[in-house]
């Protein structure tokens, strides 16, 4: 697998990845902040996913019709939609390209839930790899303190409940963010993931952040001449995925 | 071959059970006590009308009988249908969109019922769907691994019919073609039946490709329609009794024959 630079885009795509409640949507919000501020052309790209696929894959949540099997696939066809018809032209065009989670969500995801790594590494490999990918890492507790310390309605898959790990949803949903850190400590030198210390100030975090995206690309390269495409509006703390209900 | 005391009815055999690949997680093949036959062609090739007959003649023989085919499942079929209509997903999506609904139907229908003995009738299988995608261009090696969750089946046979009479099949049973059938898709020409022809060639070029590794029995689809059930039936009878013909094997050259 190759980066979109080795790939001679003219764009870069930046990704970051982490736990949920690891800090990494504010992370990356203030990042494209400062890319935008410096008149570079950089788009946020949100989990947009088509109605179509949209449709798809919220019957299968509410429904509760996934397996680890048709989880990793729906999930993986949306991907491609996301990909086929919005990163790629974006790349082609020369922007900066950030994503609020990348295919490393699938990897650690799929195979925590059973799907062979191999299979499911072959299944995205028609993705570049991004030119920068940040992992927030946090003590797991402190995540899930952020994350269960609002006693939010979980969802059915996003707590794991489908692993039968525990029936209830906030001790599954711990149970599986442990499994979900291991999946993704395991990545990390493979994909040359740059990791940041998410215990750290949120100020602090920024400057590595900026620091080494400043390092590893040419950003004066990314000047822009036109007026910036309008990224959608976005809450800092709104979720990136497609939406699915909450457990009664 | 077992037989009753029913006289006729016949007990299959169990077959020795393997997926391509991966397979799917925790489902074991060994628990798998039906049979699993697939009728590939392309439209107009005879498919439904053989598979009518089949479970006609398998119930009669006092097997019970489930199908499938492609676009079918509860997950994803009314979306695909939607996704087809208006031509708006790339390549790669539509390819996985359809993995995911042959996948839904492998874990709820196929595998549950060859669980419970059934005999499974596919009505296409993973084969057309490969042939679709490596006609458009894509990485066979890359296909290969996302069906590698597909079970074996224990026959595969594609019924080949001539691209010219195809379209004149199509054309008395619908009067018009199909706009997938015809691959417009590829912009292969604006003209419809010679998109159609041209389209049809590569995809039996491809399946006799796919052929090769998968080894399935090639139907001569230009028979009657009875001389082709009779060889069907014949074929199916040696299966139920345990043994394969051609056995559909992964690779060339690695054909083993069963007692």
């Amino acid at each position: 697998m190759k980066t979109f630079a080795e790939l001679n885009f003219p764009g870069r795509l930046i990704a970051v990845e982490g736990l949920d409640g690891s800090g990494k949507s504010t992370q990356i919000y203030l990042l494209k902040r400062w890319l935008e501020l410096r008149g570079l052309k950089v788009y946020f790209s949100e989990w947009n996913s088509s109605e179509l696929v949209k449709s798809a894959t919220s019957k299968g949540k509410k429904r509760e019709l996934l397996t680890p099997t048709t989880f990793s696939l729906i999930h993986a066809t949306d991907f491609a939609d996301r990909y086929e018809r919005h990163l790629l032209p974006l790349l082609r065009a020369g922007y900066l390209v950030l994503c609020d989670r990348y295919i490393f969500t699938a990897f650690a995801r799929d195979v925590v839930r059973g799907c062979p790594p191999e299979w499911v590494r072959g299944i995205y490999s028609f993705a570049a790899l991004p030119d920068v990918t940040f992992f927030f890492r946090s003590d797991l507790e402190v995540s899930l303190r952020r994350i269960l310390d609002g006693r939010p309605k979980l969802k059915f898959f996003e707590a794991g409940m489908d692993l039968r790990l525990s029936s209830d949803p906030y001790e599954s949903f711990r149970l599986f963010q442990g499994r979900l850190l291991e999946q993704y400590l395991a990545m990390s030198t493979e994909f040359n993931f740059a990791v940041i210390d998410a215990n750290q100030p949120v100020e602090a975090q920024q400057a590595a952040v900026r620091q080494l995206i400043a390092r590893r690309v040419d950003l004066a390269g990314f000047r822009s001449t036109r007026p910036q495409p309008v990224s959608p509006p976005r809450s800092l703390f709104g979720k990136a995925e497609p939406e699915e209900e909450p457990i009664e | 071959m077992k037989r009753t005391s029913h006289g006729q009815i016949v007990v299959p055999r169990r077959s020795e059970r393997r997926f391509y690949g991966h397979g799917i997680p925790k489902a074991d093949p060994e628990e798998l006590a039906g049979k699993l036959i697939v009728v590939e062609g392309a439209d107009g090739s005879g498919r439904s009308t053989q598979i009518a007959k089949l479970v006609e003649w398998l119930e009669g023989g006092g097997h019970a009988t489930v199908q499938v085919g492609l676009k079918r499942s509860t997950l994803v079929s009314a979306e695909l249908d939607r996704a087809q209509q208006g031509n708006i997903l790339s390549r790669t999506t539509l390819s996985l969109f359809y993995a995911t609904d042959f996948a839904d139907q492998l874990e709820n229908v196929i595998l549950p019922a060859l669980r419970a003995g059934f005999i499974v009738l596919a009505d296409r299988y993973i084969y057309t769907l490969m042939a679709r995608d490596m006609v458009r261009g894509m990485d066979e090696t890359w296909l290969k691994n996302l069906y590698g969750i597909a079970l074996r089946p224990d026959a595969v046979f594609y019924l080949n019919v001539a691209p010219e009479e195809l379209v004149q099949r199509n054309l008395s049973k619908k009067a018009t073609l199909d706009y997938w059938e015809s691959g417009m898709d590829l912009g292969l020409s604006r003209d419809m039946f010679d998109s159609f022809l041209s389209y049809q060639t590569a995809m039996q070029r491809t399946f006799r490709r796919l052929q090769a590794t998968y080894g399935f029995t090639i139907v001569d689809g230009n028979q009657s329609v009875e001389a082709i059930n009779e060889e069907l039936r014949q074929r199916i009878s040696v299966v139920l009794a345990g043994r394969l013909t051609r056995g559909p094997t992964a690779k060339p050259g690695r054909r083993k024959l069963r007692r």
